[in-house]
């Protein structure tokens, strides 16, 4: 298993040389002069020229190139031009938010997409199946910035409940944690609930139809346990694949709901810079975002040979 | 009778389809003794699985439903006991193997992992306890350097070897019943008369009763003191295995076993039963066999034939069992 983790970790450089070349490439395809957009409309000459060099863009294209990846190699993405702070520093007083808020949507996410799932299938054609697969659907449908103005007039402004915004980080109080997170975590978790509960109802429906499953009753196990133990072990396979794809959509989605409930994450530092051109904060959170992906790619990867064992790590899957 | 161990009277079971209901096995009784080994033969979709798996409760409900008859196991009835109950017989004192080596074992789990569960659930016994018998069981079941196959997964093994794990599973808790649903179809001939004689030793051994399920009468002639015969989902004979080879009286166990090839047999083309079996969603009425036996006159087809018994142990659900004296093997 450590041989095939490194192996695919080996596998990710490759990626993101790739990524990082776009991330570089991108100050390149901005039509005209970079400075000059970035500057915008009321920089003077000699502000634009400071950009220029600031950015290093005076200098020829292979020293360019040469700078970004040695700057890189060192952890140095370049400063933001809008905070006017070191990238990788922003980034990282921002990234705790965006990870407490995407692991707690995730949460979410495989409590109750998994825990609907199961029990559509089981419930296999019945109303509860029928009511459970309407859920999911209606779940996919909501756009979860909509989700998040909604919850926010129902629970914090007519009920009281909840704070509207803000964000308490969990080593300080964890309740305070729930309280701000609860309802960002539950609009990005939406549609990933609908998406997981769908997944698994069609998984554990295949897997209950197996002759496996009849030997565990044959084998005069109770109910729970043929269906959580050797139903399920089965269906994790399917499951967690799809569970690391959810992983990214959730990172990404996040962007618009940090912004809806003004939290200070990596998605609304992102989409400021995204507004307001910060090409240099762009490119390290596109990089950031990138190698996170990667990551619990692989992550998801170990599980699936963890889950399935005729997954042969050695043989690289 | 009463000495049965398994006693199955008028069972009958239903499957829910989209044209209606499906009667998949019609009024079926028999026995099973204790230390007996009783073959049910027929061919696909005559119901014999359906009867074995009726009994210990393992069909999907829906769309399969059991409409009537009984399944008295050790003086209790199975089909009218709670599940809680049922569950504590399944695989304690019946244990069931399945036709599919490939498909029965759990893939994501170790071969040990599958046998030690039983014997916890069962026997109430530890992890440690539990891995030293499953060590033992797969010894008995003649898997070797046992104790480093425990871990495998059921991928990392061959068909006959899967099929010995999961005869050690059923065995596990030392059932007085082995029900075998065709426990050897899915395999290679020599592997099938191998997985034979070791069900034939244990059986020796534990002095278990068991249950084979098979179409193959060359099994059964190997395996069983007494045979059931069965005909879209009806039983056609009962017999003694001897009784069965030497004078069959149901038409339909005359043509099975006409149609087994022997090695003295000079024609070149193999016989076989004119017609087939009947459409299971509209059955013929009378006796099913009947538009396919050269016996039948129209009262055959008319009304269902009584059960006749012929002698001790052998009855025949046939009108025309006189008719059907003077059969002579082939």
């Amino acid at each position: 298993m450590l041989a095939f983790a490194i192996k695919r970790l080996l596998h990710t450089i490759p990626i993101l040389a790739i990524v990082s070349l776009i991330a570089f490439g991108m100050i390149k395809l901005v039509p005209g002069d970079p400075a000059v957009v970035m500057g915008g409309t009321n920089a003077t000459a000699a502000e634009i020229d400071q950009i220029r060099r600031n950015l290093g863009l005076d200098q020829p294209f292979h020293v360019q190139l040469g700078a970004f990846y040695w700057n890189l190699l060192h952890g140095d993405l370049g400063n933001s031009l809008l905070l006017n702070v070191p990238v990788t520093s922003a980034i990282i007083e921002r990234l705790p938010a965006t990870l407490w808020l995407s692991a707690y949507a995730m949460l979410l996410t495989l409590i109750f997409g998994l825990a609907t799932g199961i029990i559509a299938a089981l419930r296999h054609n019945t109303w509860v199946d029928q009511a459970a697969t309407t859920l999911a659907l209606i779940g996919v449908s909501l756009p979860n910035f909509w989700l998040g103005l909604v919850m926010i007039v129902v629970f914090s402004v007519h009920l009281g409940w909840l704070p509207t915004s803000g964000f308490v980080d969990p080593a300080e109080s964890i309740v305070g944690f729930l309280r701000t997170a609860t309802m960002p975590a539950a609009a990005l978790a939406m549609l990933q609930i609908g998406l997981l509960a769908r997944i698994t109802r069609s998984a554990m429906l295949e897997v209950l139809r197996q002759d496996y499953v009849r030997t565990a009753r044959a084998k005069g196990l109770p109910e729970w346990v043929v269906v959580m133990k050797h139903a399920l072990a089965n269906a994790m396979i399917p499951i967690v694949t799809v569970v690391g794809l959810i992983f990214s959509v959730l990172i990404s989605g996040s962007i618009v709901i940090e912004t809806i409930f003004t939290i200070p994450g990596m998605g609304a530092l992102l989409g400021n810079a995204i507004l307001r051109r910060d090409y240099p904060m762009i490119q390290g959170g596109l990089l950031f975002v990138a190698a996170a992906l990667m990551l619990l790619n692989l992550l998801a990867d170990m599980l699936y040979a963890y889950f399935d064992p005729r997954v042969q790590v050695d043989r690289d899957g | 009778m009463s000495d049965a161990l398994l006693s199955v009277r008028n069972l009958t079971t239903a499957f829910a389809t989209e044209s209606g209901r499906t009667i998949a096995v019609d009024d079926v009784s028999f026995d099973v003794r204790a230390g007996e080994a009783v073959g049910l033969i027929g061919e696909s979709g005559s119901g014999k699985s359906v009867a074995a798996l009726s009994i210990l409760g393992l069909l999907p409900t829906p769309p399969a439903r059991v409409l009537a008859g009984s399944a008295v196991f050790e003086g209790r009835d199975l089909l009218q006991m709670p599940a809680k109950e049922l569950r504590r017989i399944r695989g304690k004192r019946i244990g069931m193997i399945f036709q599919e080596p490939m498909t029965s074992l759990n893939p994501v789990f170790p071969i040990g992992e599958q046998i030690a569960e039983s014997l916890r659930l069962h026997e109430r016994i530890g992890n440690e306890a539990a891995r030293k018998r499953a060590i033992a069981l797969l010894d008995r079941v003649g898997i070797p350097s046992a104790s480093r196959r425990l871990d495998d997964y059921p991928h990392q093994l061959s068909g006959g070897m899967r099929q010995r794990v999961m005869i050690a599973i059923a065995l596990a808790c030392d059932p007085k019943l082995l029900i075998a649903d065709e426990p050897t179809t899915a395999l290679d001939v020599t592997v099938q008369a191998q997985l034979l004689d070791l069900l034939n030793d244990l059986r020796r051994e534990t002095g278990m009763a068991m249950l084979l399920i098979t179409h193959n009468m060359g099994v059964i002639a190997e395996f069983a003191d007494r045979v059931v015969v069965m005909y879209s989902g009806r039983v056609a004979e009962e017999a003694p295995i001897e009784t069965l080879f030497d004078a069959p009286r149901h038409p339909y166990t005359q043509g099975l076993l006409g149609a087994t090839p022997t090695l003295a047999q000079t024609e070149a083309r193999l016989r076989t039963i004119p017609g087939s079996l009947p459409d299971p969603a509209a059955p013929p009425p009378g006796c099913r066999f009947a538009p396919r036996c050269s016996f039948a006159d129209a009262e055959c087809s008319a009304a269902r034939p009584a059960e006749i018994s012929l002698a001790v142990g052998h009855r025949a659900a046939c009108r025309r069992t006189d008719a059907t004296k003077n059969w002579q093997a082939a």
